[in-house]
């Protein structure tokens, strides 16, 4: 019999640990699922609000509304209007929100609400099909204007972006030319310069931004400029010629004609308010769970019933570990070799003091019964039975007196595994008989030791947390569980029970 | 008292719990034999097969009504042992050493009446000292009476060997003598004394009591120094035979010496304790390397015996 080699072992536990450790790794930078239970984000909750005067009739209100804003993520649409059919359509790559009514007449008011999380990792898709520059015509004089101001423009520019920022600058009103002066008026200024830079062949179109500020009201969109340099759309400031999309601003309207289309009413008007709001982490990752699919990995897609269960369930591991530890590494003797973890698990439900003096008052009552049972001289399997009925009317009866006594905490005597306690009590008094007092002391020490320990580290919100949020940590425990196994080293109760060894030196 | 350095405890070679039960019980020793030594009647007739003489068998109750031909057959009977077959640690075990009217005398001097014999019965066959609480039958063996030359020792009970035995060849050995604390029990953690014994010479090595060196009997106050084992050959030669008979790499043997019947099997342990090495002053490692060394083992009991007496005194 040759020892086998351990390297597989060693290999097969480090594999597990390592997986359980990327997988959460993985999951924490993918979901968003925050390693500490108490982490806050940043929501902002936008409002906008449609206002019109209906026309007496059918109206059907249609609002641009954002698809993938950069910089930012969607994380939930709401619609408030009260009789008005409702719902959101995709058109020519926009997104629409579109409000229906047969009969509507006088002031109308409807709301659209998002809340968007900042996140800088959210990128722009490759807008498909590739997008075109769109034909211009141009009637005389303007015809020759515009040629030559793009000629000037382009003379001194090599990009799409250069480009266009050389026509900004030749169209504010400091180094205006003839040639502009005749071209730029008040309210055509930025669609001029989109159908410019798409006669000069670059695809251009203007979006909408709104600025995000904490608790505003009444807020209207900002235009900007976008062009498209072959790969995807940039974003100027018409006015500045500034390129990129400012902090703290959603780009609400892109690529979409209107912003809001109203049939059937007048004097139609879109404002916004915008709210900075505080989610927790964990929160936000779970209602992120619903719109990225990746919901199945995680325990909040189970009914709330069965999420409790699980949660309790999720602890046993933790509990698991610590007697093991205890056991392997420590050397502490206890009744029974799991008895601990359940009684740890009691007291989760019941909180520690009151759960420890329900736990000890029922056992020693129960010793006390079990000396008179033991005189009946009975076979053991009634005699267990017999006890748990007893430990069930001791646990009724603790309740009921602390209940008249004023004590709720005696109601959580009925968390207690009546079966487990049974038995411990039954171990006891055998051991009492066989070992006497002093090795009962000893192993219910060790127990109560060993359950407090585990209750400590399952009633930790840390613990809760990361078990019920990181299932796969689990396997990391199990490979601590499998090393432990292996671990044939002096167990700390040994270095004390060998030293009369330090003679024979 | 203090704390000893896990140093030190390597370089004197002491086998720990965790290293026993992962690098030898778990090695060494097959699952499917341990129905053989977790059952003493398994036992008797498994070590009976290779000439290892156990006590008398008297009677087997299996059946709750039969406790009332227990009765019957007790009359006729001085002293006698009623053990579970499945029990550890020398749980449930009674010795009754004779009779006073109605009355049995157990070895620790007090008198029990029958009913109460009858509900011990009851218990072990209900299972309440087999190691997992499953049903068990109560073996009757002939009552062991010990070679006063031992017996003298011990506080009550019999003073029986312990011998650790692996691959078939003996390692370790030690006497365990009964005390007060014990209550005529041999098992150390109960409170029995453990004379180390040299494996060359069957001669009394150190003492100990709770892990503590002794050197007087804490009951009689004979002194432990000078106990010498007679035969100690041939027990060596019958603690390594149950190697056979049980294949068991790792175990522990424990054997008395009967004042008629000369060394008897009592029972074997498939996860012996770890005391032995204290009561030695010796720890396990090194003779337990030596044979996980050796490339070509003994056949024969005889020589494995020999082969241990020749190399461990030393070790």
């Amino acid at each position: 019999m040759t020892p086998r080699s351990r390297l597989p072992f060693y290999i097969a536990v480090f594999l597990l640990i390592a997986a359980g450790i990327s997988l959460a790794i993985w999951r924490h930078i993918e979901l968003g699922i925050p390693w500490l239970s108490g982490e806050q984000r940043p929501v902002w909750m936008i409002e906008a609000r449609v206002d019109f005067d209906a026309n007496s009739g059918a109206v059907l209100a249609s609002l641009n509304v954002p698809e993938n804003p950069p910089g930012f993520r969607i994380l939930s649409e709401q619609a408030a209007s009260p009789g008005y059919g409702f719902s959101i359509i995709e058109k020519n790559g926009s997104r629409r929100a579109e409000w229906t009514k047969r009969n509507v007449s006088g002031r109308q008011t409807l709301y659209f609400k998002t809340q968007f999380i900042p996140d800088d990792s959210a990128i722009d898709r490759q807008p498909t099909p590739e997008p075109k520059a769109r034909k211009i015509f141009w009637e005389e004089p303007q015809a020759t204007a515009v040629r030559e101001v793009l000629a000037q423009a382009e003379e001194r520019s090599s990009t799409p972006e250069s480009m266009t920022r050389e026509l900004i600058r030749f169209m504010q009103p400091d180094t205006r030319t003839q040639n502009t002066t005749l071209l730029v008026s008040e309210e055509n200024y930025l669609d001029l310069l989109v159908d410019m830079l798409n006669h000069s062949g670059i695809p251009a179109r203007t979006a909408d931004g709104l600025k995000l500020e904490d608790a505003r009201r009444r807020q209207s969109l900002m235009p900007f400029l976008q062009i498209f340099n072959g790969e995807q759309w940039l974003t100027f400031d018409p006015n500045t010629a500034e390129q990129g999309v400012p902090e703290s601003l959603l780009l609400w309207r892109q690529g979409s004609a209107s912003l809001l289309d109203v049939v059937g009413g007048d004097n139609s008007e879109v404002s916004f308010s915008m709210l900075r709001q505080t989610v927790p982490a964990l929160q936000l990752a779970t209602m992120e769970f619903d719109s990225n699919g990746l919901g199945f990995l995680s325990f909040y897609e189970l009914p709330i019933e069965e999420q409790s269960m699980f949660r309790m369930l999720l602890l046993l591991p933790l509990g698991a570990l610590m007697v093991a530890f205890m056991r392997i590494v420590i050397g502490i003797r206890t009744s029974g070799t799991f008895m601990p973890v359940l009684i740890a698990v009691a007291f989760v439900q019941t909180t520690l003091v009151p759960g420890l003096i329900a736990f000890l008052s029922v056992v020693s009552i129960g010793l006390m019964m079990r000396g008179y049972l033991s005189s009946l001289n009975l076979l053991l399997v009634s005699r267990i039975s017999a006890l748990i009925i007893l430990v069930i009317f001791i646990t009724a009866g603790l309740s009921i007196i602390g209940y008249q006594m004023g004590f709720n905490t005696g109601m959580t005597v009925t968390f207690f595994p009546m079966v487990i306690i049974a038995w411990t009590i039954e171990r006891m008094s055998i051991l009492w008989e066989e070992e006497g007092a002093h090795e009962v002391l000893i192993q219910g020490a060790g127990s109560m030791f060993v359950a407090i320990c585990a209750y400590l580290l399952m009633s930790a919100p840390l613990a809760g947390h990361l078990t019920f949020n990181f299932p796969e940590l689990h396997l990391v425990i199990l490979g601590l569980i499998l090393l432990m196994g292996q671990y044939t080293g002096y167990k700390l109760s040994e270095l004390k029970r060998f030293t009369p060894m330090k003679a024979y030196d | 008292m203090g704390w000893i350095s896990p140093r030190t405890l390597n370089r004197l070679g002491m086998l720990n719990m965790n290293r026993r039960n992962v690098d030898y019980i778990a090695r060494y020793n097959e699952r499917s034999s341990y129905p053989l030594v977790d059952n003493k009647l398994k036992t008797k007739l498994a070590v009976a097969e290779y000439g290892v003489r156990t006590p008398r068998l008297l009677q087997v109750v299996r059946q709750q009504h039969e406790i009332s031909g227990f009765r019957q057959m007790a009359e006729d009977l001085g002293g006698f042992a009623i053990k579970p077959a499945k029990g550890s640690g020398g749980k449930g075990i009674t010795v009754i050493t004779g009779r006073d009217n109605d009355e049995y005398v157990k070895a620790s001097g007090s008198r029990i009446p029958a009913s109460s014999l009858e509900r011990h019965l009851t218990n072990i066959l209900a299972g309440l000292y087999s190691l997992a609480g499953t049903p068990d039958v109560a073996i009757v063996e002939s009552l062991v009476e010990s070679v006063p030359t031992l017996a003298r020792y011990s506080f009550q009970g019999v003073p029986d060997i312990r011998i650790v035995v692996f691959r078939g060849y003996p390692v370790m050995a030690m006497l365990r003598l009964a005390t007060k604390a014990s209550d005529g029990k041999a098992n150390l953690h109960q409170g029995a004394v453990g004379v180390g014994l040299d494996i060359g010479t069957g001669q009394s090595l150190n003492a100990v009591q709770f892990n503590k060196p002794i050197t007087l009997h804490p009951d009689t106050g004979l002194a432990l120094e000078n106990i010498e084992i007679e035969a100690w050959g041939e027990m060596l030669e019958m603690a390594a035979r149950c190697y056979e008979s049980t294949g068991l790499g790792y175990m522990g043997v424990d054997l008395v010496v009967d004042a008629h019947e000369g060394p008897l099997l009592l029972e074997l342990n498939a996860r012996p304790g770890l005391a032995i090495q204290m009561a030695n002053g010796r720890g396990l490692l090194p003779r337990l390397r030596t044979i996980e060394r050796l490339k070509r083992p003994h056949f024969t009991p005889q020589e494995r015996a020999n082969y241990a007496m020749e190399v461990f005194a030393s070790l």
